[in-house]
């Protein structure tokens, strides 16, 4: 049966710190991935999996109930498996075959090699319209799952994310989040330097969602925020812009945010970011 | 070169357009199926569907990025979605959605591209799909269809709901000839062969197919048996019948409307090359892109014609 795992908030940030450190582990013993994208995402991934929002049953992770969430930015999939595993639909130690030949956890998400996976991406701008695909399917079944979508600030560039916004606003989709991993940074530069959003909420608003700007490091707003988005009061699809830090929780990759994407930490130096991430190893 | 033999009769059957609209409107009480519409669905002719089952289907506008996209998360959720729209527009400007969300992850997407092919006519280059099939070949797990008449678009209709798996149906605009009045050995896969003969094989699809019955039957007046096959289903491509037209006849001739590379001509050279190399030529537009016309014209300009189908196979006897 498909239900959400609670924690308590003490519990929610021993997880943040377990998910950034495998994060880190796991794409400096592949040698390459994002984990500077990766960290940006974890207090939403882990409010999200473990503070009540997402029904899933990592026993039956095709549950037609359960609800979805998809990865559009699939260049975190670091972070994504660390979450999926934390929830229990692998095994930890699984995660240091990221990258590997054999291993399910590939560099971006193959939905049909790794249970929890609810798409592949990798191409960017593709998530939110599979997620309305999804949200559609509940409204023709009267199923009451949800869907949750990810997206990056970067990828926002991608037409098709637009062509996916206007649809879900013109057809009130309520059982659709989206929430933007607003790190401020895409492969080259600072979004603000190549195509600026804001303003992004209302942009949003004009295209007929409701919209949240939220601290996406805090537990309490990140947890407030899917919260809100989750409750059957809606008539329109909410949006969550989340300002995050691209790198967040490792000082090396945090002073340079524009300068780490798609760069593992260098063996030497994680020690010290596990150290700062204060985690367990 | 003269019109007078050109088979295509613009006026005779129902184009394969229509023919898919009415057998999925006809099919439509099957719950697990939803469509999706780029904004035209009185020409890809979806319409029939949306006035029964207005509840399945969607018109996401002029966005076959989203499309695509939409389709592959129904699909994700265990629907049997349709995404239809002019084929060009569907397979050249979402190609990336399609790879990315519906052939990579195996999605049982089926996509029905509409006038296809340089017969629309005096819409122009533009709208006329003429890379369509190679770009859909070139997916793995794609079945790709191209039937050549209302009751084979029917069947091809009906079986590609009942098989699970990602999709490309391509269909034209023009009304063209009834070629098939039984359509019950008509299988996806499954070549049928529609005239027999040993000197030389026509293997054709889509409008083609009644231009290369034209062909064989002028042939036959010069005393050349023609063997007609068609090769509706161009992937998985029915490699036994090939090998049977290679080994039974004297060479091969390849007829489609759609460029000269990654389509049914090249898919059927692949395994006469490895199979058993025989004699083959070609008729298809070549490397170029068409004009506006009217599509009797257009066809003659670009050599989709019995008369060429007729010179390919002396080309091919003669050697």
């Amino acid at each position: 049966m498909v239900e959400a795992k609670s924690s308590e908030p003490g519990e929610l940030e021993a997880i943040t710190r377990r998910l950034r450190r495998d994060i880190v582990r796991s794409t400096t013993a592949a040698g390459s991935g994002h984990p500077s994208s990766s960290l940006s995402m974890v207090e939403i991934l882990t409010v999200l999996y473990f503070g009540g929002i997402l029904r899933f049953d990592p026993q039956n992770p095709r549950d037609p109930d359960r609800d979805r969430f998809i990865l559009s930015k699939g260049h975190g999939a670091p972070g994504l498996y660390a979450a999926l595993a934390e929830a229990g639909f692998f095994p930890t130690e699984d995660l240091m075959t990221l990258r590997k030949l054999g291993s399910p956890l590939e560099g971006h998400p193959n939905m049909n090699r790794l249970a929890g996976v609810e798409a592949s991406t990798g191409s960017l701008g593709q998530g939110l319209s599979v997620g309305i695909g999804h949200a559609l399917a509940a409204r023709i079944d009267e199923r009451d799952f949800r869907v949750y979508v990810m997206v990056g600030d970067g990828e926002t560039e991608e037409g098709q994310v637009w062509e996916a916004i206007m649809f879900a606003g013109n057809h009130g989709l309520a059982n659709l989040t989206l929430i933007f991993d607003r790190n401020g940074y895409q492969q080259t530069d600072a979004v603000d330097n190549i195509e600026p959003l804001d303003p992004l909420a209302e942009k949003l608003r004009a295209f007929k969602w409701l919209a949240r700007e939220i601290d996406g490091h805090s537990l309490e707003e990140v947890s407030g925020a899917l919260t809100w988005a989750s409750k059957d009061v809606h008539a329109a699809p909410q949006a969550i812009i989340a300002r995050t830090v691209k790198g967040k929780g490792v000082s090396l990759l945090e002073a340079k945010p524009g300068g780490w994407h798609g760069k593992p930490i260098p063996p030497e130096e994680e020690a010290k970011a596990l150290e700062e991430i204060g985690a367990p190893s | 070169m003269s019109l007078g033999i050109t088979r295509i009769d613009f006026e005779e059957g129902p184009a394969t357009r229509e023919a898919f609209g009415e057998t999925l409107a006809e099919i439509g009480s099957d719950e697990r199926i939803v469509v999706v519409d780029g904004d035209v669905n009185n020409s890809t002719f979806t319409n029939h569907f949306k006035e029964r089952y207005p509840d399945r289907f969607f018109n996401v506008g002029i966005a076959e990025s989203n499309m695509v996209g939409v389709a592959a998360g129904l699909a994700g959720s265990g629907k049997i979605a349709i995404a239809a729209s002019f084929s060009t527009f569907l397979m050249s400007n979402a190609f990336d959605q399609i790879r990315m969300s519906v052939a990579f992850p195996n999605q049982n997407v089926k996509l029905v591209g509409s006038h296809a092919g340089i017969s629309i006519g005096e819409d122009g280059p533009s709208q006329m799909a003429i890379e369509d099939v190679a770009l859909a070949c070139a997916l793995p797990g794609f079945t790709v269809i191209v039937p050549a008449d209302g009751p084979s678009t029917a069947a091809a209709t009906r079986e590609m709901i009942e098989r699970d798996g990602p999709t490309f149906l391509r269909c034209g605009r023009p009304k063209v000839p009834v070629i098939y009045d039984d359509v019950s050995n008509f299988h996806i896969g499954k070549a049928n062969k529609l005239r027999d003969g040993d000197d030389v094989a026509i293997i054709a699809n889509g409008i083609m197919v009644a231009m290369a019955l034209d062909a064989a039957k002028a042939l036959e007046d010069d005393g050349v048996e023609a063997r007609v096959i068609d090769m509706h289903t161009v992937k998985p491509v029915d490699v036994a019948a090939i090998e049977r037209a290679a080994n039974e006849t004297r060479g091969i001739v390849v007829a489609e409307e759609h460029l000269a590379y990654g389509g049914l001509g090249a898919t059927v050279a692949m395994v006469v090359a490895e199979r058993k190399p025989t004699r083959m030529c070609f008729v298809d537009i070549g490397d170029t892109y068409a004009t506006s016309g009217k599509p009797e014209e257009l066809l003659v300009q670009f050599g989709l014609t019995p008369e060429a189908i007729i010179d390919a196979a002396r080309r091919v006897l003669k050697d």
